[in-house]
């Protein structure tokens, strides 16, 4: 907005503040939740809005895990964070790994069915997880994959998405850059690594975040291929604390809630200069 | 340091009947310690010529040695050359040093002799200062000055130049153009500099080569190029305003074009078409008692000299005057004398240089 009105302006922060509201009241609520007993949720109809005084217990329970007043066992969620943490760290690494090594193929190398192979990676955008899904328990359950982190994150890591926006940014390092290398005597995968990987770090680190939180909100593909409860990530677990066949202990399941939110949100909140800048920045 | 031979060298894309070729035949012999200048239009085949020196291009045919070895099938790391970019290629995210300590640190020198000759390279460029900016905080006659900077402290046996100063403005250009010139005074080593410059590829060239459409057209000093053009293209392309070309018949000592009979001063190589070319700075007197007649269309002033642009007869022709004389009114005609010396003859079909 160039033009400096008051009223503009105004307007423009009472839209975002609204907007903030809206994105943030129910994290709010969460969050008021969880520091309630489950017998004070129950009974209070609305919800009240002031925090109440159990939250350490509550929190506590939810991490370490234990036995609520009310006698129901509640599973720790720290060992399903952990197994969350790991899956989306192999996920968003490899992807990253993969994607960076194919596109530098397409784009630096001349082989034959280039395009083929090109299209071939073009045509996985139009299969994602849930559309293969059966064939891909198949397979990973033939492996004896099923209960483990391969089983989790391998059939996630092929990521076409990723492979084009290096593709598309490999295109944009000027010629004259590969060629400077090669007088300099640098072997392909040395220009990879000491011109291709600085150059592409924002891209990267943009990727990663999309990435991380993709593979941290996994819920369909692991409900699958895990059934042993030590294999769990904590998406599921919340599930878990849900209905079932005991009493629902609410004030555990947000405070879980609130666990599972706090890793992708650190990512997002420590690396948001870089991601702003892989998706913003035009500048070689 | 070392010679470069290039033996009819040819480049053409694609294979068979549909190939498209863009480098006919190249000969040239270029001395240890040469500067050469390769000069053409746009399209020519100049910057072609110079990657397939450099390795970066494939030879389709013919030989390209430099110093004795062949080079046709070495990698362009191992052929001991260095080359500038036009638009420098600097590596964006490392400094100044790190760019020109690359090329040594991939062939594992020591760390210390890196440095002494990154040190030696800025000290000659005045880069000292710069060592540790990344090429983003740099001016543009600075990045030239690190690609420069990155072909030194390589040691090669032979520099090569892409167009390096058509990205500097005019006057740092010229400035650049002297550094070049007393880098390779100071250095010695043979390089090869293409431009589409006239006043660089003058300025520059211990001798040049005029490429167009593929073909060289001449090689040789400046004062023999600009002396002796081999060619039309040669006469036009060097010198400026371009040279006047006229095609006409030749009788003896008469030549007709556009509608007039001119006399010349003395007789044409021989009878029949030719072309008759003639310097606008080249007369002997523009305004005589008597000789070809001009008449004067328009005028422009350029400060040292005017041009004088007007028609011989039905053909163009353009003069260029002292700017200090009182000049000729448009709609005047002069009369034009002129010595034999300055006279060119081209053969009309094969555009050659006639004697």
């Amino acid at each position: 907005m160039v033009e400096r009105r008051p009223a503009l302006t105004l307007l423009a922060h009472l839209t975002l503040i609204i907007g903030v509201l809206i994105v943030a009241f129910p994290v709010y609520l969460t969050f008021v939740a969880s520091t309630q007993t489950a017998e004070q949720i129950a009974q209070s109809r609305p919800l009240s809005l002031i925090p109440g005084d159990h939250m350490l217990e509550t929190w506590k329970l939810a991490l370490f895990g234990g036995e609520t007043s009310a006698g129901s066992k509640i599973p720790p969620a720290l060992p399903m964070l952990k197994i969350s943490l790991i899956s989306a760290l192999v996920i968003s690494i490899g992807k990253i790994a993969i994607s960076l090594l194919s596109a530098f193929a397409i784009v630096y190398f001349r082989f034959p069915l280039k395009q083929f192979f090109f299209w071939a990676i073009f045509v996985t955008l139009m299969l994602p997880v849930e559309v293969r899904i059966g064939p891909t328990y198949q397979v990973v359950a033939d492996l004896g994959l099923l209960n483990s982190y391969a089983g989790l994150t391998v059939p996630l890591i092929a990521s076409a998405t990723a492979t084009f926006l290096f593709r598309q940014f490999f295109m944009t390092v000027p010629d004259e850059l590969v060629e400077a290398a090669r007088m300099d005597g640098a072997a392909p995968m040395r220009f990879f690594k000491d011109v291709l990987l600085p150059l592409s770090k924002t891209s990267i680190a943009a990727l990663f975040v999309i990435q991380f939180i993709y593979g941290w909100n996994q819920y369909l593909w692991p409900l699958l291929v895990t059934t042993e409860e030590t294999m769990y990530p904590v998406v599921m677990g919340i599930k878990r604390l849900v209905g079932g066949e005991s009493y629902t202990e609410w004030n555990v399941v947000m405070a879980t809630a609130l666990l599972a939110m706090i890793p992708p949100a650190l990512i997002v909140v420590l690396m948001q200069k870089w991601f702003v800048k892989g998706l913003v920045d035009t500048e070689k | 340091m070392a010679s470069i031979s290039l033996r009819n060298v040819v480049k053409r894309y694609g294979h068979g009947p549909k190939a498209n070729q863009v480098i006919h035949g190249v000969n040239a012999e270029i001395k240890d310690g040469e500067f050469i200048v390769i000069v053409g239009p746009s399209g020519c085949g100049k910057s072609t010529l110079l990657r397939m020196v450099a390795g970066l291009e494939e030879v389709s045919d013919g030989e390209i040695a430099i110093g004795t070895r062949v080079v046709n099938n070495v990698e362009p790391a191992d052929r001991d050359i260095a080359m500038v970019f036009q638009n420098y290629a600097l590596y964006p995210h490392m400094s100044v040093f790190e760019n020109m300590a690359y090329g040594l640190k991939i062939k594992k020198v020591p760390l210390d002799e890196i440095k002494a000759r990154v040190d030696k390279a800025a000290k000659i460029l005045e880069l000292g200062h710069l060592l540790d900016r990344t090429p983003r905080q740099l001016s543009g006659g600075q990045r030239q000055r690190v690609a420069m900077g990155r072909a030194i402290v390589r040691n090669p046996q032979v520099f090569l130049f892409d167009e390096p100063l058509s990205n500097l403005d005019a006057k740092l250009r010229a400035q650049t153009r002297l550094e070049i010139q007393k880098l390779h005074t100071e250095l010695g080593v043979t390089s090869l500099f293409v431009t589409h410059d006239q006043v660089e590829a003058m300025t520059l060239a211990q001798r040049m080569i005029v490429m167009n459409g593929g073909h060289m057209e001449q090689i040789g000093t400046p004062e023999e190029v600009y002396q002796r053009p081999a060619t039309t293209f040669v006469a036009g392309f060097i010198g400026s305003p371009p040279m006047n070309l006229l095609k006409g018949e030749a009788k003896g000592a008469s030549f007709t074009v556009g509608g007039v009979t001119l006399q010349l001063p003395a007789p044409a190589p021989r009878d029949g078409e030719l072309i008759m070319g003639l310097r606008p700075e080249h007369l002997d007197h523009w305004n005589a008692a008597s000789g070809w007649a001009f008449k004067v269309e328009m005028i422009e002033m350029l400060g040292a000299e005017r041009l004088v642009y007007g028609r011989l007869g039905s053909e163009q022709f353009t003069l260029r005057i002292d700017g200090t004389l009182v000049p000729p009114k448009v709609g005047d005609t002069l009369m034009l004398e002129v010595g034999a010396k300055q006279l060119h003859w081209f053969d009309a079909q094969t555009k050659k240089r006639v004697e």
